[in-house]
């Protein structure tokens, strides 16, 4: 009765062997490398890189160990394994020399990184090791500066667009709204049309200071935005900042960040996972701010594009394959006023389309927008570091009303996915840039791991001494399924990727702790059943399956408190939560295969069994 | 070797009003300990001040540590910051005092102990994080109690599932009673044993359960007292050595674990006794005033006949 069929036996064994794979490059080190990824959100890196850098390697005589093209949703990153740090660094400079000349305008981010250095046989199945949280391992720490005279300029330049609009709703006449450094400046003809504004704009704008001043015989209103409106759009600003951070990092599967304000105009950003600046920069550097403009299609506009010049009110740039364009200088809209962009298909001719969803103030601008300007074409600006690149500027075919956008036409699918992404990296309401870059001192962080790894083997010692005295083989047994279920833990959490931090660690001991309650359940049960007179291959069937019961209630009501914490836990909590679920699977697993498993083995096969190997069973004398 | 070497069945229930009754004080102590003192919460709650101080030569760890805490305080850290002349200083918010004030007085006295240290930079924490975690955690609370009672609802019978889960909040309101008492610092990970600790009480009382229910079925005449009684001696050497283990993991974190660990291991090690007894006194004591009989639990009785006939051959 206690044998297992072969193919149990094999699962069993499978799983020793996944196990053992997948623990495996957690136990090599790391080794130097060096990170290549696109510094400009419009530029794609392609596996084309792998060659260039190596051919400027060999060319440098740089000798590398080993690199890979890594393609992580639309970013694409160069990594080059180096032997030792004198070559990387070595390394780092040749490539930066080469792939960025001019050295003020980087098209490239090279930077230092470590990589894991197991062997390439173990990558090749997908055997990765796990990641260290923030607290083992340390992390990278920025510290970002939000440009608020950036959100406020962005703020002055709609409210042009705003008074210019509720002027003309009211029929006032005037000779020019303009925006001049930090004020908007209003030119009337007549005084009474200025008195009409001032009234009008006092009741609809209430933010706003109003000063009369008359510059030579033109009567102007500067007005200003007042203290608590200003610091309303900061603190707008940094509200939107670090919502587009997290969802930004979110979709780049960061676990476990830390993305908080502070201070007025400050966000600090901490990522586990250590050296992984350029990755890290990636992801927030791309400082991109986005603006929709009208694009001078008309015959004088092409000819001075011909001639390269720059007629006044218009401005030149670049699209992404290089053709300049003029753009009006007004800013019809800005990423403020873009809620989301995604990329799908168009309803009717299923072509691959870039949808757009505007507030509901951006909808009404683009509704007018549209409106007047059928058959031209409008330009969507997206501003890394200062400089401009037109994304797209395709044609308005029609009025549109409801702030739904559809962008389609001679778009691929990767294309439009492309585009939507740069649109939504645009929706920052104010360019941000990096002011300080730290990685979280290592100290802390191995004394974190010794420290968490020697509780949990101390704990691990404790109890198999006890289980191998109380229980003799079958200690022996529960110590071996154990054994099996750390190192299945470790290998599900490698293969997940998971984030190992200082309470998963906690939670891996705690596991244990609580796994062996199973085969304490197991094992009395066997007891009692030979306490009760069963033989002992009876007393063993019926222990395990007795036991299974019980087993599974325990562990099922314990995995519902792992649910709700990995549902409503944040931070420190989740990475506790996420070791606790899966341990408590394996476990389950371990407890009941695993050691039937070696029971069966060892027991399996003897017919005449007189006794088992598990501890004194003593019997109450009656 | 055989610790436990039960002749008789244990008359558990005998005592079940006085220990109920004493549990009921303990209960009611440890709610006026956290209503009266509060809790002592770590910076995620509350928020709180991080200096960057830097040295000329490499920071002197102990020394600062020895400053900051001569400044009364309790529940800082220090440690490395990016460079090993680098430290980085938390410290919780203080009522009366403004994060500027409690930097300077920092620096001060840092100052006085090493005349290279140099303030780079202080930064305050805001406390809008915590009001979110605080949510959060009720919510998980609440979550946990709703499964737990569907679940053995479902699994057993409500009259269970009412006392597994109020032997549980009784576990976890008298852990947070400790932590009220002696003000030790209440932070995520705490938060994270303690829920743990929720878990690991609902299996305790679950093992009993089980073993009330297949003792209802065995003994078709015995009173529910005496099931019960019979069913936590049956079941009281695996819980105290199941128990016993997990308390050496825990030992452990709380020996080498570290200062990170320490009150997380301290919160599972009063879960684990306090589970322990809840799940002996508390559970089934609740299920037998509540008046468990043997006709809520023996509903599902072919289904068990079918899985007998496995065994007998």
């Amino acid at each position: 009765m206690n044998r297992y069929p072969i193919w149990k036996y094999l699962t069993v064994l499978v799983a020793v062997v996944i196990g053992l794979l997948y623990t495996l490059p957690n136990l090599y080190g790391e080794a130097p490398a060096v990170q290549i990824s696109s510094a400009k959100s419009t530029l794609k890196l392609d596996a084309g890189m792998l060659d260039r850098a190596q051919d400027i390697l060999k060319k440098a005589g740089v000798a590398s160990t080993g690199s890979a093209f890594e393609q992580n949703g639309p970013v694409g990153t160069v990594r080059v394994r180096f032997a030792n740090t004198d070559q990387q660094i070595l390394a780092r400079d040749t490539i930066e020399k080469a792939l960025n000349p001019n050295a003020a305008e980087p098209t490239y981010t090279v930077a230092l990184n470590l990589l894991p250095a197991s062997p390439s046989w173990l990558s090749a199945i997908g055997a990765h090791p796990m990641y260290l949280g923030l607290d083992l391992r340390g992390g990278v720490h920025f510290l970002l500066q939000v440009d608020m005279q950036g959100a406020l300029t962005a703020r002055y330049d709609s409210l042009v667009t705003d008074v210019r609009s509720a002027l003309r709703d009211q029929k006032i006449e005037n000779t020019g709204i303009e925006r001049s450094a930090m004020s908007v400046v209003l030119t009337f003809s007549t005084e009474t049309s200025r008195d009409r504004a001032i009234s009008h704009l006092r009741t609809r704008n209430p933010d706003l200071q109003m000063v009369e001043r008359t510059e030579g015989t033109r009567l102007q209103i500067v007005a200003t935005l007042s203290q608590n409106a200003i610091t309303a759009v900061q603190a707008n600003a940094l509200k939107q900042n670090i919502t587009t951070l997290h969802n930004r990092i979110n979709e780049l599967g960061v676990a476990e960040p830390v993305i908080q304000q502070q201070g007025a105009d400050r966000i600090v950003v901490q990522l586990p996972g250590v050296q992984d600046v350029a990755k890290a920069k990636d992801i927030l550097g791309r400082t991109a701010t986005l603006e929709i403009r009208m694009v001078d299609d008309s015959p004088s506009a092409q000819s001075a594009l011909a001639a390269g010049t720059v007629p006044f009110g218009l401005e030149r740039y670049q699209d992404r394959d290089g053709r300049p364009l003029l753009l009006r200088r007004q800013v019809i809209l800005t990423g403020e006023n873009l809620q989301d962009a995604q990329a799908g298909r168009d309803n009717q001719s299923q072509q691959a389309a870039v949808h757009l969803t505007l507030d509901s103030k951006g909808a009404r601008i683009f509704r007018d927008v549209t409106r007047d300007n059928i058959g031209k074409r409008m330009a969507i600006l997206l501003f890394e570091k200062g400089r401009g690149e037109i994304v797209t500027a395709p044609v308005i075919r029609g009025e549109i009303p409801g702030g739904q956008v559809q962008i389609s036409g001679s778009m691929s699918a990767e294309e439009a996915a492309d585009t939507a992404l740069l649109l939504r990296a645009g929706s920052l309401a104010a360019p941000m840039e990096i002011i300080e870059e730290r990685t979280i001192g290592p100290s802390l962080g191995a004394e974190n791991i010794s420290k968490g790894f020697n509780s949990t083997l101390y704990g691990f010692v404790a109890i198999a001494i006890f289980m191998l005295i109380y229980y003799h083989l079958f200690g022996i047994f529960s110590t071996v399924g154990l054994a099996l279920n750390v190192l299945l833990l470790l290998a599900i959490l490698s293969m997940l990727q998971a984030t190992l931090t200082l309470p998963g660690i906690a939670a891996i001991a705690l596991t244990l702790g609580m796994a062996i309650d199973a085969n304490v359940l197991i094992n009395e049960r066997i007891r009692e059943e030979l306490r009760n007179g069963e033989a002992p291959q009876q007393a063993i069937a019926l222990g395990f399956d007795r036991a299974w019961g019980t087993i599974l209630d325990s562990n099922l009501t314990t995995l519902i408190v792992g649910v709700a914490l990995l549902v409503f836990g944040s931070g420190p909590v989740r990475g506790f939560a996420v070791v606790h679920c899966l341990g408590i699977l394996t476990s389950m697993f371990t407890s009941v295969v695993g050691v039937r498993a070696l029971a069966n083995l060892w027991y399996g096969r003897q017919k005449k069994l007189q006794s088992i190997s598990i501890g004194t069973v003593w019997k109450p004398k009656d | 070797m055989e610790f436990f070497r039960i002749g008789r069945t244990i008359p558990f229930m005998r005592h079940a009003l006085v220990l109920n009754a004493v549990s009921f004080i303990t209960f009611l102590l440890a709610v006026f300990f956290i209503v009266t003192r509060g809790f002592h919460l770590s910076i995620e709650f509350t928020g709180g001040t991080v200096m960057e101080v830097n040295y000329t030569q490499a920071a002197p760890i102990e020394q600062v540590r020895t400053v900051v805490s001569g400044l009364g305080y309790t529940d800082f850290q220090v440690q490395n910051f990016g460079t090993s002349r680098d430290l980085m200083i938390r410290l919780p918010l203080t009522s009366g005092q403004s994060s500027a004030t409690q930097s300077e007085t920092v620096m001060k006295a840092l100052k006085a102990a090493d005349a290279t240290a140099d303030l780079r930079r202080v930064e305050f924490v805001g406390p809008q994080v915590g009001r979110e975690l605080v949510e959060n955690g009720l919510l998980a609370l609440m979550f946990v109690i709703i499964g737990i009672v569907v679940y053995l609802a479902i699994r057993f019978e409500w009259k269970f599932a009412v006392a597994g889960v109020l032997a549980n909040l009784h576990d976890v309101v008298i852990i947070l009673g400790f932590f009220a008492f002696f003000g030790w610092e209440f932070s995520l990970s705490v938060l994270a044993g303690v829920l743990a600790v929720l878990g690991y009480s609902v299996n305790e009382s679950v093992v009993i359960m089980d073993r009330i229910r297949e003792n209802f079925r065995k003994e078709r005449n015995m009173p529910v007292a005496e099931v019960i009684n019979g069913a936590i001696t049956q079941t009281i050497s695996r819980t105290i050595i199941t128990h016993g283990s997990t308390q050496m993991m825990v030992m452990a974190m709380l020996i080498f674990g570290g200062p990170t660990l320490h009150y997380f291991a301290l919160a599972l090690t009063i879960g684990i006794w306090f589970g322990i007894y809840s799940s002996v006194f508390v559970a089934a004591a609740i299920a037998m005033w509540l008046g468990v009989k043997r006709e809520d639990l023996i509903k599902p009785v072919k289904k068990v006949e079918q899985a007998d006939e496995v065994y007998e051959e």
